[in-house]
């Protein structure tokens, strides 16, 4: 602040240029719909996890750790809790390893290059859902294209029920959800290795650094912010992908496939079993927020700068 | 330096060695991979039922039926889900571009006191996604009475899809210089007008994103519909579908015929700002 500022701010007495006064006309509409939208149900939410609830959903009063001590009384908690962390990481694993090549491909220049990217945009541009009741269908028992070409390569006797078979059914909602990650993912590593300056490259070949070099000592050092950022939003969105399993299993057989999501989604809405499933409820709300910090924690740098 | 620009110019032409064959094979077939199930989607459309559980199974169709794309109109109320997709992508459009444009054009031209807190709630909304909240999302819309009604569903939907547009046109907001502005409001401008017909017209690209990102991603909302909306003449195309399935016999090529409806507009839709989608959905954070 220097000495004109301060004549100018005396002279305007009544209200200083930066008060939030005179951006709320135009921010406040923002946030009153975030207000309504997303932080009310938080609220309420957190509120009721502490509130006697019927399977109606009639309030009776507080009654304090209750909720959370039924749910951890679920003997099915833990194996779906362990299968959740199993989920998240795996997915977000293969994911982003996949990806990396993926973007590096799409990278590079050849005749076609804008209509491979265009087939990459379409699992991220189609509904979820369709998507997994599409590989439903290729995964069928006796009619799926998947059996049928596993039989004709002679890689199998007898078809698979690869949904319903417990031992296989997490694996295929693992290879559905990377299938649905991947896109983004690669377009995320994309525009960061093409933010990456050519004249870095240039002057590393002159140099004489192989393509492996350069990928190792160049190139993926400098993808670790985008990196980051497309783990973090993986994290978030395979926790919460609910239309995957809920299209394609419903969590069973029995809760065989069941992430904390669609659990609590189970016990709320279709066992009307309230109590436990908001406490659930909040302990997932918790999870997200953890690696919200993480994530407003990584993107303050880049915030700061603009 | 000249060998440099010998070597921009010789980038510029294709020249086909054995290793961008390699390169263009496994790209080809990998675009391939990603269409694969959107294929079988196509061609179990055109299937007639009696071919679907054929045995041997066939890869193509044996009778093409294109009629299936007539016929399931009536097979169930496709027409309904459409205009109840129609209807809530485009409110839901309408109101984000309504609350995010002043948002956004305020963040990118001001300093204010809060700024930074205003920033850091958009970010954090981003990150949620209405599942984890969906108990009290129901709740909510149960409390004042909007079950089954597309307001409800309208208004969660742009309260979720706010935080990307916002981000996305600050960005767009603040790369145009403020120079331009003060000259239309010397010419007589209101700040409003300035907005209008100055900033407005240079930040389409950015507009268009993010219309199209609202209603794509409005379209394909599940679990909020899933949850809120129950009567098949108010139910959305994603959750409508499930009409078709969980019966005994899942009429699989009526189900992909809609699907295919649903799916190809709005691929072309999310092709057609391939641009500028990744600036938007990672907060400009790599770039």
């Amino acid at each position: 602040m220097n000495a004109t500022d301060l004549v100018v701010r005396k002279v305007k007495k009544r209200r200083p240029a930066n008060s939030i006064l005179n951006a709320l006309p135009w921010i406040g509409p923002a946030i009153a719909l975030i207000l309504f939208v997303v932080v009310w149900p938080a609220i309420e939410l957190i509120k009721i996890s502490m509130t006697e609830i019927s399977s109606a959903g009639t309030l009776d009063g507080f009654n304090g750790l209750e909720n959370f001590r039924k749910l951890f009384e679920n003997p099915d908690l833990r194996t779906v809790a362990i299968r959740t962390i199993f989920w998240v990481f795996s997915v977000v694993l293969l994911t982003v390893l996949l990806s990396l090549p993926l973007a590096q491909l799409i990278n590079q220049s050849f005749p076609g290059r804008k209509f491979v990217r265009w087939a990459m945009i379409v699992p991220w541009a189609a509904s979820v859902v369709m998507t997994s009741i599409i590989w439903k269908w290729i995964l069928e028992l006796t009619s799926g294209e998947f059996n049928l070409t596993l039989q004709q390569l002679g890689l199998q006797d007898q078809p698979v029920d690869w949904l319903r078979d417990p031992r296989y059914s997490m694996y295929v909602l693992i290879w559905v959800a990377v299938f649905v990650s991947i896109p983004f993912t690669t377009f995320v590593i994309l525009a960061g290795l093409q933010s990456i300056p050519n004249d870095i490259v240039e002057a590393a070949q002159v140099d004489g650094a192989g393509p492996w070099q350069i990928y190792r000592g160049i190139k993926f050092p400098l993808l670790r912010n985008a990196l980051l950022i497309a783990t973090i939003i993986n994290l978030i969105n395979v926790f919460n992908s609910f239309p995957i399993i809920w299209a394609l299993t419903r969590g069973g057989p029995g809760y065989n496939t069941d992430t904390t999501i669609t659990f609590a989604y189970k016990m709320a809405f279709v066992e009307y079993n309230m109590g436990p499933s908001t406490a659930l409820g909040v302990i997932n709300f918790a999870f997200i927020m953890a690696i919200v910090l993480i994530y407003l924690r990584v993107t303050k740098a880049t915030r700061d700068q603009a | 330096m000249r060998t440099l620009t010998r070597k921009k110019l010789m980038r510029e032409k294709f020249v086909f060695t054995p290793k961008k064959a390699a390169t263009m094979i496994s790209a080809y077939m990998i675009g391939l991979f990603f269409i694969y199930p959107y294929i079988i989607m196509l061609l179990t459309s055109l299937k007639p039922h009696g071919e679907l559980y054929s045995s041997p199974t066939k890869r193509l169709p044996v009778s093409w039926q294109f009629d299936n794309y007539l016929d399931v109109w009536s097979k169930a109320p496709i027409g309904n889900f459409l205009r109840a997709s129609i209807v809530v992508s485009i409110c839901a459009t309408a109101l984000v571009l309504l609350v995010s444009v002043p948002a956004a054009y305020y963040v990118a031209r001001h300093r204010f006191k809060g700024r930074a807190a205003f920033l850091l709630l958009v970010l954090a909304t981003q990150m949620f996604s209405p599942t984890a909240l969906i108990i009290g999302i129901f709740r909510e819309v149960k409390f004042f009475g909007g079950l089954d009604t597309w307001p409800a569903l309208i208004i969660v939907n742009a309260g979720f899809n706010l935080a990307f547009a916002v981000w996305l046109l600050s960005g767009f907001f603040s790369s145009v210089p403020v120079e331009i502005e003060e000259a239309a409001m010397v010419d007589g401008c209101t700040k409003f007008s300035a907005l209008r017909r100055i900033v407005l017209p240079i930040t389409l690209p950015g507009l268009v994103t993010a219309v199209i990102f609202t209603f794509v991603s409005t379209w394909n909302e599940f679990t909020v519909a899933l949850t809120i909306m129950s009567s098949p003449q108010r139910q959305p195309i994603s959750t409508g579908i499930t009409t078709f399935v969980g019966q005994y016999d899942v009429a699989w090529e009526y189900l992909f015929a809609t699907t295919a409806i649903a799916i190809i507009p709005v691929v072309i839709l999310f092709i057609s700002i391939e641009k500028y989608l990744v600036g938007g959905l990672t907060a400009g954070s790599v770039k």
